[in-house]
């Protein structure tokens, strides 16, 4: 079979065989929930709520501030506390309504589509006979039976299809967090010709992916014909690393009898499941920074949005929570959860049995991409795809040497630069030279800095000096 | 939880490979040819090799004690200078002279210009090429063999033919030398450029670590012998293939193509650039050997080169994925200014601004 693959890359450790097999649990909110208005790339969404409110599972709490932006929903039935400063992943100050729990798990009403009753009351069966959320059904052909994506569809508009993602709070779940009914608005529909739906799961340690992929593979197919409902032209693709057989086999068995939609194994290396990489590895077409995937014809989706995307349109259940893997060698027990979004980190590594010793370093998603925190208290967002905990920090531990141009972050940069001479320009302060090189287009995938045996820190250099130009164009605005 | 966690920005994670990782590799890879140098030239051999890779790592230490500055020679990189100074020293060289180089190597070429990774020429080479021209008789006589092969294995009657010339000056005549002896290293030259077939195995060895890349001895190897069969078949050799396989195993080609214009920091960092370096270093060679007077090239082509690297690297920047056509509109657009510029001067109207 055909693999697809890109330029460059790397193959650093996965770990993924300490959560791959682990079925997804449900995670109990513990008292207290934090829910950031910015939990998505635009405009901050707006309370809607006041202390004392009384709010329900699934209740709008924050609609969204602009067309770039989400609604935010609240994941327990509580009373509103107060509207409170919270740091995000990345460490910045945003606001955060926090809510208390009553434990009453009291749901706001959702919209199911007419027809969709079998579906529901099997997905309430098997939610209250055990705290494992894997299969709902056995197998996707029987997911697929139930929902009948095709007839449903029908009946629906596109733009209703559209509302109902938009109205649900979308956003990109594979860590950028960008809007989904915007991304699904491009300028011309007819243009888009693959919706790439991104299963490579890249990043070391993290398994959300592969979980749902192994055990919702029907839900997920109906997530994509919602959006390939929207495109004319559009064939539907699934993009897994060969890391994942199993994964390819589901997926490849349900959709045996499908026209549109296609599994394409991708060769195992990071950064797959970037985008740009990704669309250079299917398509072979190249993006650049000033470009949308949209401009070469296609919209990437993350798995785990797919899922959304699956619950919004055909449940109307809007996102309030996700998969979450939490791992890496200081976690007593890596899990994967299902979690409901405002839950601190701190409650989580309770949860998965609290740390073998005191981690070193405890990071917001994974190794290569992850922010490393600061302290316990960050919560999980929509686009929290994991929690990794590491009991020595190894970058810590290397020490800088001098460059020796030898070469292998040029050939690990998937978007064929020079990352040692970027980051002597960025050290030198040639901020024009910096440009010229094409400085704009790194993807800060990390590959450079993963590579370098001078254990230089070129991918935060590169993205130090990229930011730098940016926000001074942001101020000549 | 009162521990501090460590913050910095991704990745947190590192690959295994090191600077001293690789400057170990380097020196395993250049142990077969050391030995048969020492096989074929004895025991003083072995002392020269010693003692110039001795003296460099010691005055990598003595500069940066005296200097104050961090000791670097745990990295290995003088352990490599050092190997290689010794490798191009002629089997019965007094002792001085590789250490003399040595300590040129390390102070005046690399030290001097910033310490490792800022050096603009290989240091090893310009140390052999400072050596060459200062005591060049004394670089240039080679002694018989004295080592194990005199012993064991009778000496081919045309080195007898010749004696004290090297394969190189031989081949400058046009016919052909023995080639089994070329490639085991039963004959006269610099210690560690005797044998062919050893220098190639350590090559094969960086290649299958990922060392090195094959795109520039590939290159440099592949162009010199093209070219080298060209002018052999013009000059009407007797045997032009094998002429052309001798010429690639004889003297300093393989120590340095798989060795020495492979040196990470004298070469350029872009894939098309070491193309461009080797199919350049394969001209040279080919003129210093085949067309110039003298005999031996592979040195000044290499340094030569050395100094044109930051140029190659400048013309030979790769284009940024997605990037090419807006690279090509951006070309367009300055050429259009320009033109507009030059118009506007012509016609002598308001000053422009230079574009």
């Amino acid at each position: 079979m055909r693999k697809f693959t890109f330029r460059g890359g790397v193959h650093p450790y996965d770990g993924k065989e300490l959560t791959a097999r682990k079925p997804v649990r449900v995670l109990e909110a513990g008292t207290e929930l934090a829910f950031l208005l910015s939990q998505h790339i635009g405009a901050p969404a707006k309370s809607i709520v006041k202390k004392g409110d009384r709010v329900l599972e699934g209740q709008m709490i924050a609609e969204a501030g602009g067309f770039v932006s989400a609604p935010v929903f609240s994941s327990v039935s509580g009373t509103v506390k107060g509207i409170e400063k919270r740091r995000n992943a990345a460490g910045a100050l945003c606001d955060a309504i926090i809510v208390t729990n009553d434990f009453a798990h009291e749901k706001a009403p959702a919209d199911p589509l007419p027809g969709m009753e079998a579906y529901c009351a099997l997905q309430q069966e098997t939610a209250s006979e055990k705290s494992e959320y894997n299969m709902v059904t056995r197998s996707a052909a029987e997911a697929l039976e139930l929902i009948r994506p095709d007839e449903q569809l029908k009946k629906l508009e596109k733009n209703q299809v559209l509302e109902r993602i938009r109205k649900a709070g979308i956003v990109g779940m594979g860590g950028a967090g960008f809007p989904t009914h915007v991304k699904l608005s491009p300028s011309d529909p007819e243009k888009i010709d693959f919706i790439l739906v991104n299963g490579s799961e890249c990043e070391p340690y993290v398994t959300c992916d592969y979980r749902l992929m192994c055990d919702r593979p029907g839900e997920l197919i109906a997530g994509l014909k919602a959006v390939l409902r929207l495109f004319g032209s559009a064939k539907g693709v699934f993009c897994i690393e060969d890391n994942k057989p199993e994964a390819v086999r589901i997926l490849t068995e349900a959709l045996a009898r499908e026209e549109n939609i296609y599994v394409a194994p991708c060769r195992t290396k990071y950064p797959e499941g970037a985008e740009r990489s990704l669309i250079k590895a299917i398509t072979s077409r190249d993006v650049n920074s000033r470009m949308l995937p949209a401009d070469a014809g296609c919209i990437v989706i993350n798995v785990s949005t797919a899922f959304a995307i699956f619950e919004a349109v055909f449940l109307g259940q809007p996102l309030y929570r996700r998969i979450l893997t939490i791992s890496g060698d200081a976690v007593v027990n890596p899990e994967n959860f299902l979690v409901p979004t405002g839950v601190s980190f701190a409650e989580i590594a309770e949860k998965a049995g609290g740390f073998l010793q005191m981690p070193e370093k405890l990071i917001a998603g994974g190794p290569m991409m992850g922010f490393a925190q600061s302290d316990f208290t960050g919560v999980v967002t929509k686009t929290s795809s994991a929690i990794t905990a590491f009991r020595y920090d190894l970058v810590s531990r290397y020490e800088e040497t001098a460059c020796i141009n030898c070469g292998r972050c040029v050939d690990a940069c998937p978007a064929r630069l020079v990352p040692s001479h970027l980051a002597d320009m960025v050290q030198k302060k040639q901020m024009e030279h910096f440009e010229e090189n094409y400085g704009l287009e790194c993807v800060n995938c990390g590959s450079c800095s993963w590579s370098c045996p001078a254990g230089r820190p070129l991918a935060a250099l590169v993205n130090q000096g990229r930011q730098a130009i940016l926000a001074a164009r942001r101020k000549a605005k | 939880m009162n521990q501090k966690l460590q913050v910095s920005a991704s990745p947190h994670t590192r690959g295994m490979m090191t600077t001293g990782k690789i400057m170990t590799m380097v020196t395993a890879a250049l142990l077969p040819a050391c030995v048969m140098g020492v096989l074929a030239f004895g025991m003083h051999a072995l002392l020269v090799l010693v003692f110039s890779t001795a003296s460099a790592v010691a005055a990598e230490y003595c500069y940066e004690k005296l200097l104050h500055k961090s000791i670097t020679v745990r990295d290995g990189s003088a352990v490599v200078t050092g190997l290689l100074i010794g490798m191009n020293m002629p089997p019965q060289i007094d002792l001085w002279i590789p250490c003399l180089g040595s300590v040129f190597a390390i102070v005046v070429i690399k030290q001097l210009y910033g310490g490792l990774g800022k050096n603009f020429m290989n240091p090893a080479l310009g140390a052999r090429c400072f050596l060459l021209i200062s005591f060049s008789s004394r670089m240039t006589t080679f002694s018989e063999g004295k080592g194990l092969w005199k012993l064991v294995t009778q000496v081919p009657a045309t080195t007898d033919a010749l004696s004290g010339a090297t394969p190189l000056a031989y081949l400058k005549t046009g016919a052909c030398f023995d080639l089994k002896a070329l490639l085991i290293g039963n004959h006269m030259g610099c210690i560690g450029e005797v044998s062919a077939a050893a220098l190639l195995a350590g090559g094969l060895i960086l290649l299958a670590m990922k060392v090195i890349r094959i795109r520039i001895p590939g290159s440099y190897l592949g162009c010199f012998a093209i070219l080298t069969l060209i002018t052999a078949l013009v000059r009407g050799y007797d045997a032009p293939l094998l002429y052309t396989l001798q010429q690639l195993c004889a003297g300093g080609l393989m120590l340095g193509a798989w060795f020495m214009a492979t040196d990470y920091v004298t070469s350029p960092i872009t894939a098309m650039g070491q193309i461009v370096f080797g199919c350049a270093l394969g001209f040279l060679t080919w003129v210093f050997r085949l067309i110039g007077s003298g005999t031996e090239g592979v040195s000044y082509s290499i340094i030569f080169m050395n100094l044109l690297v930051p140029v190659i690297e400048r013309y030979t920047r790769p284009v940024a994925a997605g990037m090419v056509r807006q690279n090509r509109e951006n070309k367009r657009l300055m050429r259009q200014k320009k033109r507009e510029a030059r118009r506007l001067k012509a016609g002598g109207g308001k000053k422009e601004k230079d574009t």
